[in-house]
């Protein structure tokens, strides 16, 4: 068998021959052998889905408790793990790798026109240890001492052994230890493949705007998760090998844990968002039948965000009293500059038109308004007077929570848009936009409160609350907002059921521009039987539409009416 | 290749002055140290690329108007299937659980790293024989 499997190798020419004769494992065996980025990358979005769910099974826990200020749905100490894998679920193990390992994976090799990732081996291991990472963190609920439950971002000296002793807390650094490494090696093979493998004519302005939020993502993700690597074993260590990096018993200092958790944790930030711009970027030019307004902006805009995310870190620490305030303010409300760019550039693709209202697009309207509500409360929260305010009250929650619910709306828009290209079927309009009103609406609905009641000083991370009657309305508010959230998510659910197989898509079914939308749904093994003439960024486009081809940027046409 | 080099570059001298207007001026450490090793990984790279990219031929797909056929040949191997990723990753998942569980699960957990790593280097060498 092993024999079998050592000795499966193909060459590739380029993608100009089809490779659909594939002889390989099938089954099980050939899911645990794929190098395939196409199914790797569905593995990824399928865990991803599924840890999505559990994360906000927890977090739907987490507001019925709070639905009166004296709730007894969990203990305390239940509490705290919730909150705490409510966090790294959706933070380690969804967002994130969602971002750059599920669509990613699956989107740029074809998008660049690349027969696979340029390292398949390293691809498949960066999800194998992703699988093992998420079984290590969330094993933690069935040792004795319970889950982690100091917090997603794992404080010292809160995350010493004296402190936090228990497997719970060690398998909550040792899924991290994978789940990091995986992210490295994705990093590593995303970077390798836009710098090498891209079709002729594909030249690094012409990448679409997807590929490249992923490249400056990918690049992020060397910069910032060594950093954390570096971290956890050091606070490993803390905990185990008796060294005091982290505690001011033996000469060493606690908040140099924060320094180095936030100079992975604010890129990461950036590491999460930046391939959902990209991903609403595509949506937007496409669902309105133009090509991307600012091309060059938009990506001198995400090289921006990223170049600067470096230097922003300790605006979670303005409160520590410790770092240097006006360098980090003024740093983080820098970023406001290119995100306003990226916003306007939006508004700009969308400016006169013909704009489709699919699901995918209202899923990235959505994600414009609520990231702008995120983004907005982010100037605030830039500012340290605000900032010594709201540290660690509801309105940091509420803030955080308006830009990761933009993202899941964008990660809504990236599935409905580039789902039929992955599966063959497109999914049900009808359900889809349900799905799209109950998400959004209950997104608003959910974070609205939440600023209120930052507002009125209700700190975060608090299982009771005092008998206030404003503060159990808000909450109740806030609750049923989270129900409609856990709704959309159970419609999503029913419509991959009742679409299945259904509504066959076709090669290009929302008459798109880049190159993916040039090969079959699903794509052949090594993604493409012929290639076209690539001269400007939508080549699919300038293909189906040659009497409407791409201008050089910066050049315009009178519009046509 | 220039454009990825640059971008580099670009990258690496922003941190370099960031790094050093942090570091003069709140004089604290560890941001500092983050912020040069963060310089240093962009200008390695970057400084490497522009090497070589003065001194290679522009590539098919570094031109505006390469055709399809200027593609053409061989690109790499891609193996159609491997079990070693899996391997690797099992093996690197005891590795973590043996610093919660014991020391005893190194055993199984290089154990089955070890096997990858022969396996994983004999199958490139015999990459692309066929």
């Amino acid at each position: 068998m092993t024999d079998a499997l050592l000795t499966t190798h193909e060459t590739s020419d380029h993608g100009h021959e089809g490779h659909d004769d594939h002889h390989g494992p099938s089954g099980l065996l050939k899911w645990l052998t794929t190098t395939d980025h196409k199914i790797i990358g569905l593995s990824y979005t399928v865990t991803a889905v599924v840890l999505f769910v559990i994360g906000g099974l927890f977090a739907e826990i987490i507001r019925l408790q709070l639905a009166s200020p004296n709730g007894t749905l969990v203990s305390l100490a239940q509490y705290n793990e919730l909150f705490t894998m409510h966090g790294s679920v959706m933070i380690y193990l969804f967002v994130g790798p969602f971002a750059f390992g599920a669509l990613a994976n699956i989107i740029v090799p074809i998008q660049i026109g690349a027969p696979d990732m340029a390292f398949p081996r390293l691809n498949a291991l960066s999800y194998w240890l992703y699988l093992g990472g998420a079984i290590t963190m969330l094993s933690g609920f069935f040792t004795a001492g319970g889950a982690a439950n100091f917090g997603w971002v794992g404080y010292a000296p809160l995350s010493s052994s004296l402190n936090t002793p228990g497997a719970g807390a060690d398998l909550w650094i040792g899924g991290l230890l994978l789940t990091g490494f995986s992210a490295i090696f994705t990093g590593v093979n995303l970077c390798a493949t836009v710098f090498y493998l891209r079709a002729p004519g594909m030249t690094m302005f012409r990448m679409p705007i997807f590929t490249w939020n992923l490249l400056v993502t990918a690049i992020l993700i060397l910069l910032a998760f060594p950093v954390l690597t570096a971290g956890l074993i050091m606070l490993y260590a803390d905990r185990h090998f008796g060294t005091h990096i982290f505690t001011n018993s033996g000469g060493g200092v606690p908040v140099l844990w924060q320094n180095i958790f936030w100079f992975w944790g604010h890129p990461e930030v950036y590491i999460l968002a930046l391939p959902f711009f990209g991903m609403v970027t595509e949506v937007i030019a496409v669902f309105s039948k133009k090509p991307v307004f600012g091309y060059k902006g938009m990506i001198f805009a995400t090289l921006t965000i990223a170049a600067l995310s470096l230097g922003v870190w300790a605006h979670h620490m303005f409160t520590t009293g410790t770092v240097l305030l006006p360098f980090f303010s003024i740093m983080s409300l820098l970023i406001a500059v290119p995100t306003g760019i990226k916003m306007f550039n939006w508004i700009g693709t969308m400016w006169r038109g013909q704009v489709w209202f699919s699901t995918a697009m209202l899923m990235s309207l959505g994600f414009l308004f609520t990231f702008l509500i995120g983004g907005l409360t982010g100037i605030y929260l830039a500012s340290p007077p605000l900032d010594f305010m709201t540290h660690d009250t509801y309105f940091v929650v509420a803030h955080f929570h308006s830009v990761v619910m933009a993202l899941v709306l964008g990660a809504m828009a990236g599935l409905y848009y580039w789902g039929p290209k992955v599966t063959g079927y497109l999914l049900n309009e009808k359900l889809g936009k349900a799905q799209f009103w109950t998400l959004f609406i209950g997104t608003q609905v959910f974070t609205f409160p939440l600023y209120l009641l930052g507002l009125y000083g209700m700190p975060r991370r608090m299982a009771l609350y005092p008998l206030d009657p404003q503060w159990k309305t808000l909450n109740d508010v806030s609750t049923a907002g989270a129900l409609l959230i856990g709704i959309s998510t159970i419609l999503f659910v029913v419509n991959i059921g009742y679409s299945w197989k259904k509504y066959p898509a076709g090669d290009n079914p929302w008459d798109a521009q880049t190159l993916e939308w040039f090969t079959t749904s699903p794509p052949p093994h090594h993604n493409f039987y012929r290639l076209p003439q690539i001269r400007s960024e939508r080549p699919t486009w300038d293909y189906n539409h040659p009497e409407h081809t791409s201008l050089a940027h910066g050049k315009h046409e009178e519009t046509k009416a | 290749m220039k454009v990825e080099a640059k971008m580099l570059l670009m990258l690496g001298v922003f941190f370099g002055i960031m790094c050093a207007v942090y570091w003069k001026w709140s004089l604290e450490d560890a941001g500092g140290v983050m912020m040069f090793a963060g310089m240093l990984l962009c200008l390695l790279p970057g400084s490497y690329y522009y090497w070589w990219s003065r001194r290679m031929k522009e590539r098919p797909e570094d031109s505006k108007t390469a055709s399809q056929a200027e593609g053409a040949g061989f690109v790499g191997t891609f193996p159609g299937s491997s079990i070693f990723p899996f391997v690797l990753g099992v093996g690197a998942f005891f590795v973590v659980l043996s610093l919660v569980f014991g020391i005893w699960m190194l055993i199984p957990g290089l154990g089955l790293a070890f096997w990858a790593f022969i396996g994983g280097t004999s199958e490139g060498r015999r990459g692309g024989s066929h």
